[in-house]
């Protein structure tokens, strides 16, 4: 046990050593793989975030219903009680609305301007909880089959496309991701296979004077390894300097919407995952470039 | 120690290097092997770690068959044999220690016991002094003599010698010759090829002799 312990403690020194031996190419392939998993990892980041927003939006299922100028709004308002569907109801008359652009900063001078009151009557609309953008869609249609209703408009509708849009950005990663990872142990198999070459003549000398198989093959695994490993903390490095870029721009934007959104790192778990996946390429090049060059 | 039987040996190309050849080696003996050039010595002395296989008949070594040894097994059978080779394969990248350090390396020996072994070995072919060189920095005599200490440093039963002493002037062969001998006499098995006919003359062992794959009686 002791005795296998140290051929492996042994073996992870032999690959540090080659790593330390050959800095510049070491430090090179390790940007490589930083470089191709930061893209993938970014776009996580980004996603996770934007899915975060939609989510959070999309639980205010809210409809606004215009409507026609004389609309009887009393047989209206009855109907909408009448409907399962909506939980919550609010007029907002034409002069309430105008008052609220009044107040609506920047905007004062404009509606001063005004000669008479363009703004129709309204219906604020909610919707019961949790419900979907197709049955928003179907409620939407039923309403403006109603007489007098001018114009209906779903007002989370943008953030269930959102949220549908990171959807299919989770696809397209994944995909990316993966194209990204064959990438990754593409580039630790020929690696691993310009190291074989390199040292053709002690592994030769090593199985003629009695190496075994393992023995030859341990440090190329480590080395394979601790690339991959590498190129995962490099690759969240990146990330964590492009949040740091970005997020003043970002924490700024979301002000003038009165909102104190900025990105947010990956978790501590998935930082883990990132780099025990990387490791796990790298290891995978190693085992392919290993079966491959070394008999 | 060491038994062939009717061995025969045909490289791929359908080259015939040995023949029918027959020997057996008795634990402690010394042997010489010579022959002409292309005689098959060297393919004689590689069945012995297993680094060719017989075509036919059987290499018995250390009570293991050659022929029958799985894959996994050959490291444990070079482990117990000390081979100097023809073309001695010194690594030019590390220093002499380090050559010799490079066998023990194998079998995960305590480092301080390690260290150990490596400077008794280089003491036994008069090295030591030069464990921190490289071996390009060596003369053709020292490089042969580095390779006879990475032979020895397990403490092999049996040593097995590719023309150890090949572009060595006399005293240069005598001193190798002599380093053998006083393996000989702790009781390690010995079996060396060589064509310097006086060096065979001077030691007055054991001849092996080689000719067109045959062993000549
Ligand atoms: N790997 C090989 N493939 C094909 N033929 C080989 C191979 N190795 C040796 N031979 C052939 O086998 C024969 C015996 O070669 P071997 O190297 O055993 O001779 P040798 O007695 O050691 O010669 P030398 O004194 O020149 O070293 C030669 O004819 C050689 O061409
Ligand atoms: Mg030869």
């Amino acid at each position: 046990m002791i005795a296998w312990l140290r051929q492996h403690r042994d073996a992870c020194a032999r690959a540090l050593g080659k790593l330390a031996a050959q800095r510049a190419a070491t430090l090179l392939n390790a940007v490589v793989i930083g470089v191709a998993l930061s893209l993938p990892a970014g776009g996580y980041v980004l996603l996770a975030n934007l899915q975060g927003v939609a989510q959070r939006f999309s639980f205010e299922p809210q409809l606004s219903m215009f409507l026609k100028p004389g609309a009887k709004r009393g047989e209206l308002e009855f109907r909408l009680r009448a409907d399962a569907r909506i939980a919550q109801l609010r007029f907002v008359s034409r002069e309430e609305a105008l008052k609220e652009l009044r107040e609506a900063e920047g905007l004062a001078d404009v509606v001063a301007a005004l000669e008479h009151n363009p703004l129709p009557d309204a219906f604020v609309l909610r919707a019961t909880t949790g419900s979907d953008a197709a049955t928003l869609e179907a409620l939407a249609t039923r309403l403006r089959a109603l007489p007098g209703v001018a114009q209906v408009q779903v007002d989370s509708a943008w953030a269930q496309r959102l949220g549908a849009l990171a959807k299919i950005g989770r696809l397209a990663l994944a995909a990316l991701a993966a194209l990204l990872a064959a990438g990754l142990v593409a580039v630790t198999f020929n690696t691993i296979r310009l190291q074989i070459l390199t040292q053709r003549d002690e592994i030769e000398v090593s199985q003629l004077l009695g190496a075994t198989d393992a023995f030859v093959r341990r440090p190329f695994f480590y080395l394979g390894l601790l690339q991959g490993l590498a190129g995962g903390v490099l690759a969240l490095g990146i990330l964590w300097g492009a949040l740091v870029i970005l997020n003043p721009g970002v924490r700024e934007l979301a002000q003038a919407y009165g909102s104190s959104f900025q990105l947010a790192f990956l978790s501590g778990t998935a930082a883990l995952a990132l780099a025990v996946f990387s490791a796990l390429l790298g290891w995978a090049g190693a085992l392919l470039s290993v079966s491959r060059y070394l008999r | 120690m060491i038994n062939f039987s009717a061995v025969s040996k045909r490289y791929p190309g359908g080259q015939d290097a040995l023949r029918g050849v027959s020997f057996a080696l008795e634990s402690g003996e010394f042997a010489f092997l010579t022959g002409h050039s292309g005689a098959g010595k060297s393919t004689l002395l590689k069945l012995i770690p297993a680094i060719e296989r017989p075509t036919s008949g059987s290499v018995v070594v250390n009570g293991q068959n050659i022929g029958a040894l799985k894959r996994s097994a050959v490291p444990y059978l070079r482990r117990n044999l000390g081979l100097v080779f023809q073309d001695q394969k010194l690594l030019f990248d590390r220093s002499v220690y380090d050559n010799v350090m490079l066998p023990l390396s194998f079998s995960g020996q305590r480092p301080r016991e390690a260290a150990r072994r490596v400077r008794a070995a280089l003491d036994k072919v008069g090295l030591l002094a030069r464990e921190r060189a490289n071996p390009v920095q060596l003369s053709g005599g020292e490089q042969q003599r580095l390779a006879i200490a990475r032979a020895v440093v397990n403490r092999p039963a049996i040593l097995v010698a590719d023309e150890p002493t090949a572009n060595l002037d006399a005293q240069s062969a005598a001193h190798i010759i002599d380093i053998f001998v006083s393996f000989h006499q702790v009781g390690v098995t010995l079996l060396i090829a060589t064509h310097d006919q006086t060096l065979i003359e001077r030691y007055g062992k054991r001849v092996l002799r080689l000719a067109e794959g045959k062993l000549a009686a």
